[in-house]
């Protein structure tokens, strides 16, 4: 699996779960999954597979 | 009196801003100078003084639309600058709309959520281009702000990490910040696209 362009261990689980355990805030995040965003309401129905690859965004505040 | 005219090669292009505080007033301000022809303000916010350390504001703008004060200063930095201004909260439900004849969009929002709220909605077009700024709070070394391309249709200005909640936001990095912001503007209008 590759996340933010480094290759990791394959993951047991959703996104939503991935995001959880690596203590993502859900409503500060954008996740592109396989070259498609991926809305908030899909997190937890997309479950993670050994070739796929993410980029996950999480923005902070101020501007 | 001979008035000279000089046409700049943005003239024809477009760029939306939204939020016109620390980041989108100096955005706005550059990309004026830069001769960017449209722009789209959206800010619903008034003027405080506690924004005048970093916001391109004057005191006699305290108490005004922040979108109508920056409306004047940058007509008489550009007085050709065809301008379209929306005062409105931008929320999931609007955002689609606000922006929908705008293809290239700085996210220049102070709340981290409504950052990604923003984001996550206009990316489903996939006519879209978001140049986003994440980080820029603080006195922290300048050198750790940088352009990165996150996904092919979003690039995130910032240092990704100092978050307003947690330091002080001085003009400096927030200027930088918004300078990396402008240029990445002004690279992908050229017809460039890697930071």
């Amino acid at each position: 699996m590759k996340i933010n362009g480094e290759n990791v261990a394959a993951f047991c689980g959703t996104v939503w779960d991935y995001l959880e355990q690596h203590n993502y805030q859900m409503e500060r995040v954008a996740v592109e999954y396989n070259g498609e965003i991926l809305q908030r309401a899909q997190y937890q129905l997309v479950i993670l597979q050994p070739d796929d690859v993410l980029e996950i965004v999480s923005f902070v505040g101020g501007g | 009196m001979l008035e000279v005219v000089e046409v700049s090669c943005y003239q024809d292009k477009a760029v939306a801003i939204a939020g016109l505080g620390g980041l989108g007033s100096n955005i706005a301000v550059m990309l004026a100078r830069s001769g960017v022809g449209n722009l789209l303000l959206i800010d619903y916010d008034r003027v405080e003084y506690s924004n005048l350390n970093r916001q391109y504001y004057l005191p006699c703008h305290v108490g005004r639309l922040k979108a109508e004060a920056l409306t004047e200063q940058l007509l008489q930095i550009n007085p050709a600058l065809q301008l379209t201004v929306r005062v409105e909260k931008i929320t999931a439900e609007n955002a689609a709309e606000l922006f929908a004849q705008w293809p290239l969009v700085c996210e220049a929002l102070d709340d981290a959520a409504a950052k990604a709220m923003l984001i996550n909605t206009l990316l489903k077009d996939k006519k879209k281009i978001i140049v986003s700024g994440s980080g820029m709070a603080g006195l922290g070394s300048a050198n750790a702000i940088y352009t990165a391309r996150k996904m092919a249709r979003l690039y995130v200005c910032g240092d990704e990490s100092s978050d307003m909640e947690q330091e002080n936001m001085w003009a400096p990095r927030v200027q930088i910040c918004a300078g990396h912001q402008a240029n990445m503007v002004l690279r992908l209008l050229a017809g460039w696209q890697e930071p």
